[in-house]
Order: structure tokens, then C-alpha cells, then sequence
């Protein structure tokens, strides 16, 4: 599929690379976030990645709308990936317990397996982070086993804390700060992916990946003292190294 | 320096032109409902036109000054008085230590803006003093402001040059509006007689109105295969179509993104009409082309510019030679 311009009135535009969720489509909108801010153009606000499209808010008094798609067409006939960084992976430490998840119970009998067997298929893959929105810091992860996938509560929850990891439908995702919500929850980390005490106050970026570790409800406690302190560092790596 | 706020009103909270640069982290951009009165108003006072206001929702504040001011009042007509004694908007005000600014509830407009010369001085919080009430972000402590909160002044300022010039003339905000729109991103997602339906009915403004969004009442507008897409990113004025089909303009406080399909986009010059109207307000939408879009855009800060050049200009001090009982005299004049 051709990549399409779509305005959004007299101060964005949508690049849009495709109309699926697919890891290729995906890395097409980090490289072209990635090249953008790395030339600093004069007069773009912003730039906004989804799942398939960047949005793009720029000042018209500044930057025209054909100079600033005639910029992006020479950016995506680069052969040359200006500063493109490879993805990272993030380990997210979680305690996955009824204790902490009250409905990791369920999941586990919705599928018929045990809650053991939920941890290890939930804890295996290095999910892509797709996008991150919903709430400041929410990261949309792609690459859950269908095998635990569950439908949401029919009565959402009033207030779900932050740092709770959940599945819905085919999906999982962590809460990044205190929301109601309709996501079965089957764990908790101790790690803050909002923090406003923090320089940057998001953890995740999209086209990075993240993967689940599970931890003891000790260590869970052990982690947050040094997390509310600021002071914890998640694990990162290049992925595939 | 600065005031304590004697009586909030309904919802009154610190705003600026908004918090950019954090989308991609999900953090909406929220800031001023009506960004034309906010920058009126920081340019009456000679602050950059950007710089963080009280927005005041509907009934307005009551402050008490413990120090000199200037400031200007802008947008919703909350018949502003300075102890007791009616003042004009859209204009420079002289505040004096211990006078009490209050409002009432608005009789025109819904949104009002009140700017301090040298600004508030509230820390910014990723670069913005726009408070985001949700997820309790900037402004003060992230939440609408309580009696007793007190706001301090970050310059004193007791005048300012060119105190005369300082006003500008503003028409009533209209209950029956047309905004101007560019179709799209998704105007493909919807029938002919969508697109048509959606360009000649008339809207009713519902009590669905908050800083997020703005739901209009109304004819339904038809899409071809349902109103879910995957989520993209959404930009202020976007006009979504839910599937209900009733069209929901996206406002300051909207999402990052989101899954429902947007058939146009009003354009940023045409928001301030649809903020200060009131519920029951009738609405119809125009479509312009991109390029129209931005000669509106480029004619409205050019009249914010010349505004702002107008009283930021210094007078030289003007010199005559006047002759009297045949001596030469030398007269400066300035301003």
C-alpha cells in the first residue's frame, strides 16, 4: 500500500503507511519519527507515531503543506536511515499473583491452563511496543499468545492502580497510572512508567520492545522502595544480543 | 506579589497555549479551550502571547491582590469588577495592592481568560503550565483551583508603556456559527450522503461540552463499513463520528489518539466560536481547502502581530525648538 497524506485541518497531517498492525508497518513510523527529529525541521510542532501512521503538527506560517510532504517523500526515498537507532528491549519486572492480579485465576481457567503455564506464556515474548497512549505513559504492546487471551470485565473496574499488568482480548498492557479500566488483571510492577518526578517523565517508547519477568512477591517490594525513591533502573538491552 | 483566590468560581485552572512535545508519550497537549482570547489577552499586557492565563469555565473567580498589577480580561463577558466597581474587558487594568478583582456567572461566551503582566509564577511541568485535571499535571498541584490558593507574580509590574493603546474591540461570541472544516483523515470512511449530510445539516451545541470534546445533536452521518479504525493520532478540532453518528469535535484536553473515524478537521481559527457557544448553540460545518485554511491562519496572527507591534513600539521622545521672547527652547515630548 502507497503511503497516503491525510490533513488534520490547517495545522497537522497523518503519514499513513498502511491500514493493518504489523511490525513492518510499524517500523516505518519509528524510522520516519526517528529521521525527523533528528533534522529538527524549522516550523514541525511535533511529532505523534501510532500503530501505522505519524502525525505530524506543524505551524503553517512557518513550514507549507506541499514543502513539508515534498520533505517526507525525499526522507522515505532515502536509502539512508538518518540516525536509526536499533530497538531496545526493556525488562518490566512483575509479580504475578491473585494477590496482585485478582483475576489471573480466571484467565487461567478461560483457557484451560494452569495459573503456572499463564506466567510462563505471558512472560515469554519480547512484546513490541507499538504506540503509547490511552493515558500518559500506556504502552499498546503487540505479540501476546492467543492461547491466554481473554475478554474484558463486563463491569470495568472504578480505579485500577497504576503499575497493574492486564489482558484484554487478544491484547496486553500495563496501567500507567491510577484509571478505571476493563483489563483482566493478573499481576503488578513495581516500576513507575509515569513518574513526574523523573527528567523524562515516560518510560516506554514506542518501536522499543518490552519483556515481562516474573518476580516474588519479595522482590516486588524490594524493587518499589528503590522505585519510589527514583533509584531502580530497568534492565536494557539491544535486542537480539 | 501576586493573589489569593478568595472564591474559585466553577472551574477555574492555569492554562497556556498547551503542553507540546509529549503525544508520543500519551500526554494530551490540553491548554487553552479558546487560544485567540488567551493570546489577546497576554498581548494586552505584554506578555508572549503564549504565556499561562486563568481560564475561567462559565462563573468566574473571585481574587484578592496583595500587590500592584496589570492585567487584562478577555473571551466570556463574566462582568469583571475591581471592589465592586464594573471594569472593562479587553483592556489593560491597573490592579492596587489589596483590591479584589471578581466575576459572575458569563452573559456571553463560556470561556474567560485573565493575564498577568510577567506572568504567573507557576513551575512548568514538562514544559507547560497547562494543567491536565486528569492525570493531575501542571498548573496548580494538577487540579482546578480551591478558595486559599495563593498565585505569586513572577515580574512587578505597577504600568506599562503605551498604557492608552492597550484595548482592542470585540464583537459578542454568536449562538449560530458556521466553522470552517478540511475534510479528512478518514472522510473516505463515509457514503456521499454521509459527507453531504454532514455538510448541510444544522448541529445543536448538547451539555456534552467539556474540555475534552464538544458532541453536537443532529442528522446522523452514514459510513461505509462502520465507525472503528485503527487508532491514530488526533489533533485538536478533529470532528469525530462515533458509532452513533453524531459528530463530536475534539477539544484542548483530547486523547493522543484514538479508534474512531474523523470525517473533517475545524480549522484552529474557528475553535474560539465553538468554545464561547452556548449549549443549544446551532453549528453548521463549511469545507475549505487546505490552502484557504492556512491564508485564514496566516491573516489571524498577522493581526496578532500587528497588535503586538503596535504597543511594544517605543517612542523616541519627539524634540521641538520653540521660541520664546526670542529665546530658543528645546521641548521633548514622549510618551
Amino acid at each position: 500500500m502507497d503511503v497516503r497524506y491525510l490533513p488534520l485541518g490547517d495545522t497537522g497531517l497523518t503519514v499513513e503507511f498502511g491500514n493493518e498492525i504489523s511490525p513492518a508497518i510499524n517500523s516505518r513510523v519509528t524510522r520516519l519519527c526517528d529521521m525527523l527529529k533528528t533534522l529538527n525541521v524549522n516550523g514541525i510542532v511535533e511529532t505523534m507515531p501510532t500503530y501505522r501512521s505519524v502525525s505530524i503538527y506543524y505551524d503553517p506560517s512557518v513550514l507549507d503543506l506541499e514543502s513539508l510532504t515534498a520533505l517526507i517523500d525525499e526522507l522515505l526515498s532515502t536509502e539512508i536511515a538518518l540516525n536509526v537507532t536499533n530497538p531496545y528491549v526493556i525488562e518490566i519486572p512483575v509479580w504475578y499473583s491473585s494477590e496482585s492480579g485478582p483475576d489471573l485465576e480466571f484467565v487461567a481457567s478461560h483457557n484451560g491452563k494452569t495459573v503456572d503455564e499463564v506466567i510462563a506464556i505471558h512472560s515469554a515474548p519480547e512484546y513490541l511496543i507499538y504506540m503509547i497512549g490511552f493515558t500518559p505513559g500506556f504502552p499498546y504492546l503487540g505479540g501476546m499468545d492467543n492461547s491466554i487471551a481473554t475478554p474484558r470485565l463486563d463491569n470495568p473496574r472504578v480505579k485500577i492502580e497504576a503499575g497493574s499488568v492486564g489482558i484484554a482480548g487478544s491484547q496486553t498492557g500495563i496501567y500507567s497510572v491510577d484509571s478505571p479500566g476493563g483489563w483482566r488483571l493478573i499481576g503488578k510492577t513495581p516500576v513507575k512508567l509515569f513518574d513526574m518526578e523523573r527528567e523524562n517523565p515516560v518510560l516506554l517508547k514506542s518501536g522499543n520492545y518490552l519483556k515481562f519477568v516474573p518476580i516474588s512477591k519479595e522482590e516486588y517490594f524490594k524493587i518499589k522502595e528503590q522505585a519510589d525513591k527514583g533509584i531502580y533502573l530497568c534492565k536494557m538491552r539491544e535486542r537480539g544480543v | 506579589m501576586g493573589f489569593t483566590v478568595k472564591n474559585p468560581g466553577i472551574s477555574t485552572t492555569v492554562q497556556d497555549s498547551g503542553r507540546y512535545g509529549y503525544q508520543a508519550s500519551g500526554v494530551p497537549v490540553s491548554g487553552a479551550m479558546d487560544m485567540h482570547s488567551l493570546n489577546l489577552a497576554n498581548i494586552l499586557v505584554g506578555n508572549d502571547r503564549n504565556e499561562a492565563c486563568l481560564e475561567m469555565l462559565m462563573m468566574g473567580a473571585t481574587l484578592e491582590f496583595d500587590s500592584a498589577a496589570v492585567i487584562a480580561i478577555t473571551g466570556a463577558d463574566m462582568k469583571p469588577t475591581v471592589n465592586k466597581k464594573p471594569v472593562p474587558m479587553n483592556e489593560a487594568l491597573y490592579i492596587r495592592n489589596g483590591d479584589v478583582l471578581s466575576f459572575s456567572a458569563s452573559d456571553n461566551g463560556n470561556y474567560c481568560y485573565v493575564a498577568f503582566a510577567g506572568g504567573m509564577d507557576i513551575t512548568p511541568v514538562m514544559g507547560s503550565r497547562s494543567t491536565y485535571m486528569k492525570a493531575k499535571i501542571g498548573g496548580v498541584e494538577g487540579r482546578k483551583l480551591v478558595a486559599g490558593d495563593k498565585i505569586g507574580l513572577r515580574e512587578y509590574h505597577f504600568k506599562l508603556p503605551n498604557m492608552k493603546m492597550r484595548h482592542f474591540d470585540r464583537k459578542d461570541y454568536e449562538s449560530e456559527v458556521t466553522l470552517r472544516v478540511v475534510l479528512g483523515p478518514q472522510d473516505d470512511h463515509f457514503t456521499d450522503e454521509g459527507i453531504s449530510t454532514f455538510l448541510s445539516a444544522e448541529y445543536t451545541v448538547t451539555s456534552e461540552f467539556d474540555r475534552m470534546g464538544c458532541r453536537l445533536s443532529g442528522d446522523a452521518v452514514a459510513t461505509k463499513n462502520g465507525s472503528d479504525i485503527i487508532s491514530d493520532g488526533i489533533c485538536v478540532g478533529a470532528v469525530q463520528v462515533p458509532k452513533h453518528g453524531m459528530p463530536i469535535v475534539m477539544l484542548a484536553d483530547r486523547q493522543t489518539a484514538g479508534g474512531y473515524t474523523k470525517i473533517a478537521t475545524v480549522i484552529s481559527s474557528d475553535l474560539d466560536k465553538l468554545v464561547q457557544c452556548s449549549v443549544g448553540g446551532k453549528i453548521r460545518f463549511k469545507a475549505i481547502s487546505v490552502a484557504h485554511s492556512h491564508e485564514i491562519y496566516k491573516a489571524k496572527k498577522a493581526l496578532l502581530d500587528e497588535l503586538e507591534a503596535k504597543l511594544t513600539k517605543h517612542y523616541e521622545p519627539r524634540k521641538f525648538i520653540v521660541e520664546v521672547n526670542d529665546k530658543k527652547l528645546e521641548v521633548t515630548l514622549s510618551e
